[in-house]
């Protein structure tokens, strides 16, 4: 497959890169890096920069530039048609760039990648709709996110073992879905469905995590008790948050990007960014 | 702790399912071949050879019902070219027959008739090795299974999916018909094979080999039975189901559904191929109208009419409508396509989850289930599953999704 020899290509270029860096006697305070492996040295887990992205000549996305640093919770919000959506099908694969540089880490090129890899690399993400299989149970649903070896052979045999069952059912209390494991994950309620897709994001044990309006439909409970979820994950992840809510927002505590017209707008603490005139003209104000 | 694989096997499938499958294969293994050959004409429980050859065509026909089952049941992929993988097979292995004629032909030659007729002088090179049993029913496999991943692998790759899948799959098993109509193509034109006359030197038309033969069917359907249930069952099957209902969402959680959709369609074709290698010897011809569209659309209806995504279903639908079929075609040839399609239209109205879910439909009226669906544990969650989904509305339905495939 085309991305095979591009990932070889990769290889081969960080092979050489770390020849160099031996003969040059520089390897004491130089990195080496393997690749494929997210590399945090800089302290960045995203970098964007310069993305564009085109419909039929509009500009979804023009010259977007925005870095995430590694542990971060990251608010963006804009108004409709900014963009936040089609910048999470770049990072995730979904959609490929006209022009500009998106990196997980300091080596991982995403624009080079498909979805799956992509997701293998780290990436987990949750849509504004909440994609679930409804026909498995919500037992099953982790089972499949689970982060494992999800070539075909493996899955033809694979089985649970007691240590991977903990860490479902660990999942299971984390998103209150203790009780209804093995429903079916169609007949959860909306609060409960989005709070399963969270579920099968954290059984991915991704190191970034892109959220899609991830509390639309929800109960002030529910949304309250996703905001304490999601801060208690920023740290160990980094999580990039796109929500409308502002009382979430606020919850969330964390830096906040704007996005206007597929490129950011400003960028800062929510106090800040309320604040801002530009932002009040485009969105706030409204 | 980790379970042995036989064990896994025995445990993918409920008890009765095992019950009813050794049921059938002392019917088929013993009780058809001992009242077809033993027992004299004279006797009540004779069974012809005309009913024989019939039922062991129609456990050829449950074959590729399931193998079609196990990609648009479960991986929500409708072929509609299903006919050419069962038609590739039956052309392998009747290149093996038509060798075993040896100078037995009208024209008493060393090549098969229809090329004595052509006045060619020599085997075609796609021939060479058709007088060995192996390799043909290798070939039988190996043949459709390789159509199946080449085309399967570009289709996949570039994500078609749907409707505009099956209407590929329906041009490529045309074009395959309208090649092996031309008599240059090298396997006989219209006329295709037939005058078979023996198998591994064994007459066969012989009663002995004719019980064989549909011994031999039956043993492929369990075997194929067997297989498809622990698929369906494992990872490998949730990870399949999972693509039919939310394909974006599986590659997000880090699977390849080009590989998963791949394998699960090769093996399909290949079963379609096994099925097709037993059918001709029971028929005694084949020809390029077993590539028609017409008859691959049959096969999806067999699956609509027994019930999509359980395993029996396919088989009941693919027995219920053949019965039928030759019911009609003697009774009133006629009517049979138009039958056939108000069949179609009929079971996609009214009965989007085909026989299988009218049963269950029943069962649950006359003992009323709990609102909530019980606890799935083991197989059955399935089953009980899409029932309890059809019941509150909540998932992608039947009638919708048959559309939309």
């Amino acid at each position: 497959m085309m991305h095979t020899t591009d990932i070889d290509r990769a290889a081969a270029e960080a092979e050489a890169y770390n020849q160099r860096e031996q003969w040059d006697g520089a390897a004491s305070n130089a990195h080496p890096f393997t690749p494929g492996e997210l590399d945090l040295s800089h302290n960045v887990i995203l970098y964007l920069e310069d993305i564009t992205v085109s419909f039929d000549g509009f500009r979804a996305l023009d010259k977007l530039s925005l870095a995430i640093d590694a542990g971060e919770l990251r608010c963006v919000i804009g108004p409709n048609g900014a963009g936040k959506t089609t910048m999470m099908d770049v990072i995730t694969g979904k959609t490929r760039p006209d022009a500009g540089k998106a990196f997980f880490g300091q080596t991982i090129d995403l624009t080079r990648m498909t979805e799956p890899q992509i997701a293998h690399a780290g990436i987990g993400r949750k849509f504004q709709k909440p994609t679930i299989f409804e026909r498995h149970t919500a037992f099953e649903n982790l089972e499949l996110a689970m982060k494992a070896d999800k070539r075909v052979r493996r899955s033809l045999f694979a089985q649970l073992a007691d240590d991977e069952r903990d860490r479902i059912a660990a999942v299971l209390r984390q998103i209150r879905l203790e009780a209804d494991a093995d429903r079916l994950a169609g007949l959860l309620s909306h609060g409960q469905k989005q709070w399963l897709e969270i579920g099968m994001l954290l059984m991915q044990e991704p190191r970034l995590l892109l959220l899609d309006e991830p509390v639309a439909g929800m109960t002030d409970e529910e949304t309250e008790r996703t905001a304490e979820l999601f801060v208690s994950l920023a740290g160990e992840h980094s999580l990039m948050v796109v929500e409308h809510d502002m009382a979430f927002v606020e919850a969330l505590g964390g830096t906040v990007t704007v996005l206007c017209e597929g490129a950011v707008l400003a960028e800062g603490d929510l106090a800040t960014v309320q604040a801002d005139p530009r932002v009040i003209d485009v969105y706030l104000g409204r | 702790m980790r379970t042995p694989f036989t064990m896994r096997l025995i445990q993918s499938m409920p008890r009765t399912g095992w019950i009813a499958l050794a049921l059938f294969a002392a019917i088929t293994w013993v009780g058809v071949p001992v009242a077809h050959v033993a027992l004299p004409e004279s006797h009540p429980l004779h069974l012809s050879a005309y009913s024989v050859s019939l039922f062991g065509k129609i456990l050829c026909y449950m074959v590729v019902a399931v193998a079609m089952d196990l990609i648009w049941g479960y991986a929500g992929i409708l072929s509609l070219g299903h006919g050419l993988f069962f038609a590739l097979g039956g052309y392998a292995f009747g290149m093996y027959l038509m060798r075993q004629i040896g100078h037995d032909g009208s024209y008493g030659a060393d090549l098969p008739d229809f090329m004595v007729f052509l006045d060619w002088k020599a085997l075609p090179w796609y021939w060479a090795g058709s007088d060995s049993f192996a390799w043909s029913l290798f070939l039988a496999m190996a043949l459709p299974g390789a159509i199946a991943f080449v085309f399967g692998y570009f289709a996949f790759r570039s994500r078609i999916k749907g409707v505009y899948f099956s209407i590929i799959t329906q041009a490529l098993t045309y074009a395959a018909m309208l090649l092996f109509f031309r008599n240059e193509t090298g396997f006989g034109g219209n006329n295709g094979f037939t005058d078979f006359k023996r198998i591994l030197g064994f007459a066969i038309t012989s009663p002995e080999m004719r019980a064989t033969l549909f011994a031999l069917s039956a043993a492929l359907l369990v075997a194929c039975l067997v297989l498809g249930r622990y698929l369906v069952s494992s990872r490998f099957g949730r990870v399949l189901a999972a693509i039919r209902d939310a394909e974006s969402r599986v590659m997000f959680i880090g699977y390849n559904p080009l590989h998963y959709k791949l394998f699960m369609w090769t093996l399909s074709a290949v079963l379609c191929g096994l099925a097709g290698a037993l059918y001709v010897p029971q028929v005694g011809i084949i020809n390029p109208s077993e590539m028609s569209p017409a008859n691959s659309i049959e096969i999806a209806v067999w699956v609509a009419v027994g019930g999509r995504g359980t395993l029996i279903g396919a088989v009941l639908g693919a027995g219920l409508v053949n019965l039928a079929k030759s019911w009609f075609t003697m009774s009133f040839p006629e009517y049979w396509p138009f039958f056939l399609g108000f069949l179609f239209i009929a079971v996609t109205l009214y009965l989007p989850d085909g026989v299988v879910g009218l049963w269950r439909k029943l069962r649950r009226g006359r003992a009323p289930a709990p609102a909530v669906p019980p606890a799935p544990s083991g197989t059955p969650v399935r089953s009980a599953a899409s029932g309890a989904a059809d019941e509150s509305g909540a998932p992608a339905q039947g009638a919708a999704r048959g559309a939309a495939a």
